[in-house]
């Protein structure tokens, strides 16, 4: 353990750190713009120099420099600002002075560093150069001009994303960023190129020219978009989210976003329910709360309790869910389901749902097991955790799925589900090398349990775990890779089937067969609406999508950045959204709603708040607790699952996530998401082509 | 020394493989890095499909990238690099002409007019008929044989216009003309007689050093004889 002094401060670094993570543990900041303990180092914009001795008479790398036993280093000296004040000068000697035009303004690495660097003055007479603007996709906008070459957006696109695609090309003066022959990222995770850049170089496509950064209000909240519950911070001016950035959370997300979680906002503003509707003579027209309340008070008491049925959607709340589950419960309805994709979970075993090695478990794992599963589309974030885990080596990866292309090299196990027999039993070659394994893992996908031998396939797998010695005192190596944000919260909350209650499935055969006539849609916009028949359909939810257009009564209810709910992701990590803007127009929040609706109903539920609502949760389940904010409650595994049945399918795994960019109603609204589809899903060409006169 | 291409240039670009003579001298060289350091062949596999093409076209930097196993960017990059990589099609001979400071002293101006009197070619431009491409060089240290230009792997030395007007009109001939000095000389030798080393040095009359000729040795104040 090296022990140096920076500015008179001792540290105790740890051998084979670099000077400038030694002063971050003590709280020295040293400028950078290249480095970024995320990414390798490159030490090439030279910002970080210091004073060190003993060494040459010479400033030094503070990223680039190793620490050694004895070493004093100082950051504050006239010969370390000098050099700095002199790397600002060449910085600035190309860089555009178009702070009050530039995006970046006002969050920018570079006009903060100028003001403590920089001269007010410039020596340099001669012509600055100018970059072509580079085309990268819908959702990086270029100003190359304003390049500084610190190349973290090329290692970040090459080591996290693992698509390397960009590069510099040239030299000298005339080096600049681009990606191969210009085509779009195909990174899900490239939106993080703009948070990287520490000028304006790249900035975020669809939110240009719209806010300053401090016009905004800033709100940490949690992203809905996918089942990693990454943290999120809520950017808004007036009522109107201008845009998402991450915050930083070691255990989920570190400081990544994925592209769809941030840009896919723009949906919060078009399509959205902001008033009730009923149906009157085949058409939808608009109504008052107290008439749709009373219109569908009056259909549900008047119908049979047992032909009334619910389905919980892709990103409802904990608070709702388990309101209307009580709901149900008092009129006397056992059929609900928050498992609208039909999967195969058994809502008993929490460990069978869970992903229970954890995200940042993922860095312990030593093999990996996809089955059923496109990590990459459906939850780009885990995806860069498995990458990242690859990347530190010794890192077997067998692939039983639709989707090989996960920016790590994978061994190809095909695409047939009989092989995951063959790995149950023992009799696969890639079974050596899990049980060779000591901390194997199986990744399950919805892929395969959302079908109708999903239950095989979780006995199968599990099977897998179990004898692959995935499962051990320390270690459960069994994970469940939800797609929805809201379904481990509907599991936790008891949104399932009651005593001889009917799932997803028979809710759908009864509304089609007339035996459900009252279907409650909480959000639910993912399932067959043809299949819904004759039944009156009440739908609760904020964006006008399929569900809604279906509907005979529509409740506008809450989005994500609108309420303070609870989400639970599929580690079984309790977190909690917070309000950053309000409902649209009538919009409440949803566990109201149904509140409301109880008292319509003349059954009015006991949670008059938010905390009443929560604490019913906590009674439901302890995953609830306050406490758990934020944490992973672990589940039991109770190992030998022998109970499962039905025969396996040889029909091939398809992913559910097809279409990356478009995966539930805020997506399905955003513009953004849409361009995302025209470019990588249908292939066009992105509809910005620059005319050269867009600034 | 132009700037890069903002992109590789699609339209122009033809298919690529090496020639089966080739393709054995590539993976010769592919043989001799470590599997682990497979892109340190990048350099000399672009060199040696520039040989065969002229140029290094996408299809070639994608033909490198997929043997050496690593991103087509990440050739390019490489190739973007070095100014000696020709990233756009040229003619059949590349006259790269030296206009650093020392040729130009000594004429290399003279040299770019000739070029432009034979070919009907500007600097950065290639002939109407595709014979030659003629290129600024910056200094390829033969500056005691200046004025000079590199054709191919062959330097042409000691230029003047009328030698390099004669040169390039065998060129457009087809006749080959031997590298080196076009004034005659032996490599860089002086011109006419010898200046300096006239007398057979290894005499002490030739003026060959000595530790006892030498003034520390009290050899004689006015040092080698």
């Amino acid at each position: 353990m090296p022990k140096l002094t920076i500015d008179g401060i001792e540290v105790e670094a740890q051998a084979g750190m670099t000077v400038i993570q030694a002063a971050d543990l003590v709280g020295i900041e040293i400028p950078r713009f290249c480095y970024h303990e995320r990414l390798s180092i490159a030490g090439n914009c030279r910002m970080c120099l210091v004073e060190v001795k003993p060494g040459p008479p010479k400033p030094q790398a503070a990223c680039a420099l190793p620490v050694a036993d004895g070493m004093e280093v100082w950051t504050q000296s006239d010969l370390a600002t000098k050099a700095r004040k002199g790397v600002m000068e060449f910085l600035l000697i190309n860089h555009p002075l178009d702070c009050p035009i530039c995006d970046q303004g006002g969050e920018c690495d570079l006009q903060d560093q100028a003001m403590a660097f920089g001269s007010d003055r410039t020596r340099f007479r001669e012509v600055k150069r100018s970059v072509t603007e580079k085309h990268l996709g819908p959702l990086v906008k270029t100003a190359m001009t304003r390049c500084i070459h610190c190349t973290r957006c090329v290692r970040f696109i090459r080591e996290v994303a693992g698509v390397p695609e960009m590069g510099m090309i040239g030299r000298g003066e005339h080096a600049e960023i681009t990606s191969y022959v210009e085509e779009a990222l195909t990174s899900e995770l490239s939106g993080n190129i703009v948070d990287l850049c520490p000028v304006g170089a790249l900035t975020s496509a669809p939110y240009a020219f719209n806010a300053r950064p401090w016009e905004l209000t800033k709100v940490e909240s949690i992203d809905v978009l996918d089942a990693v519950g990454s943290a999120i911070r809520v950017d808004a001016r007036g009522n109107a989210v201008m845009r998402v950035l991450p915050c930083l959370n070691e255990d989920v997300n570190e400081e990544w976003l994925a592209d769809k979680s941030r840009h896919a906002v723009d949906g919060l503003r078009y399509q959205r329910l902001d008033r009730p509707y009923v149906r009157e003579n085949g058409k939808l027209r608009p109504a008052s709360w107290e008439e749709a309340l009373a219109t569908v008070a009056g259909k549900l008491l008047s119908t049979e309790p047992d032909r009334i049925a619910a389905l919980a959607g892709d990103l409802a709340d904990a608070e709702a869910m388990v309101l209307l589950k009580d709901l149900l419960d008092a009129l006397g309805s056992p059929h609900r389901d928050c498992r609208q994709d039909g999967a195969a979970l058994d809502p008993d075993d929490r460990a069978s749902w869970l992903f229970n090695p954890t995200i940042p478990g993922i860095e312990d794992a030593d093999a990996l097991l996809i089955v059923g599963a496109d990590p990459r589309r459906e939850a780009p974030i885990l995806n860069a955790r498995i990458r990242k885990r690859y990347a530190m080596g010794g890192f077997p990866i067998g692939v039983l799925g639709p989707a090989k292309d996960l920016t790590y090299a994978v061994e190809d196990l095909g695409n047939d589900p009989h092989t995951l027999r063959a790995l149950a039993s023992g009799s696969h070659s890639f079974w050596r090398a899990l049980s060779d394994a000591e901390r194997p893992m199986i990744l399950v996908g919805m892929g395969a349990l959302a079908r109708d031998d999903g239950a095989a396939m979780m006995g199968y797998a599990r099977r897998v775990a179990e004898t692959a010695g995935a499962i051990t005192d320390d270690w459960t190596g069994f994970g469940v890779l939800h797609t929805a944000a809201a379904r481990v919260g509907g599991l936790e909350a008891g949104f399932v089937p009651g005593p001889n209650g009917r799932d997803t499935s028979r809710i759908l055969e009864g509304t089609a067969n007339g035996s459900i006539e009252v279907v409650y849609l909480l959000g639910a916009d993912e399932i067959d609406t043809a299949a819904l028949g004759d039944a009156f359909v009440i739908y609760q939810g904020h964006h006008g999508d399929a569900g809604a257009n279906r509907a005979d009564v529509i409740l506008p209810g809450a989005a994500y950045t609108e309420k303070n709910a609870t989400y639970v992701n599929t580690e079984g990590r309790m977190q909690r959204t917070w309000l950053a803007v309000h409902p649209p127009g009538e919009a409440r929040e949803d566990w109201k709603i149904v509140r409301a609706l109880s008292s319509a109903v003349e059954k009015p539920l006991a949670q008059g708040s938010l905390e009443a609502v929560r604490a019913r949760l906590v009674e439901v389940s302890p995953t609830f607790a306050p406490g758990n904010e934020g944490q992973v409650v672990p589940a039991e595994y109770s190992a030998t699952h022998r109970g499962f049945s039905g025969r396996l399918d040889s029909a091939p795994f398809v992913s559910p996530v097809v279409n990356y960019y478009q995966t539930d109603p805020i997506s399905r609204a955003s513009r953004t998401m849409a361009a995302c589809t025209d470019v990588y899903i249908n292939g066009k060409a992105s509809a910005d082509k620059r005319t050269g006169t867009d600034g | 020394m132009s700037a890069a291409p903002k992109t590789i240039p699609g339209a122009a670009n033809t298919p690529f493989a090496f020639t089966a003579e080739n393709q054995v001298e590539a993976e010769r060289i592919f043989a001799k890095y470590p599997v682990a350091r497979a892109r340190s062949a990048i350099l000399p596999l672009l060199d040696l499909a520039q040989r065969q093409e002229g140029w290094v076209s996408r299809a070639v930097v994608e033909a490198v990238a997929s043997m050496t196993k690593v991103a087509p960017i990440m050739v390019w990059e490489v190739a973007t690099f070095y100014t000696m990589y020709n990233l756009e099609p040229i003619g059949r001979f590349h006259v790269e002409v030296c206009t650093n400071l020392p040729c130009w002293l000594r004429g290399s101006e003279d040299v770019v007019r000739a070029a432009r009197d034979v070919f009907g070619v500007e600097i950065g431009q290639t002939s109407a008929d595709g014979l030659v491409t003629l290129s600024q060089a910056e200094c390829l240290g033969a500056c005691v044989n200046a004025p000079m230009l590199q054709i191919g792997d062959d330097y042409y030395e000691d230029l003047d216009y009328d030698r390099a007007k004669a040169l390039f009109t065998a060129m457009k001939q087809g006749r080959h003309v031997n590298g080196g000095s076009q004034a005659g000389r032996r490599c860089s030798a002086p011109m006419g007689d010898l200046t300096s080393l006239t007398t057979d040095p290894t005499t002490p009359e030739g003026g060959r050093w000595t530790a006892e000729s030498s003034p520390a040795a009290g050899g004689g104040a006015d040092g080698p004889r």
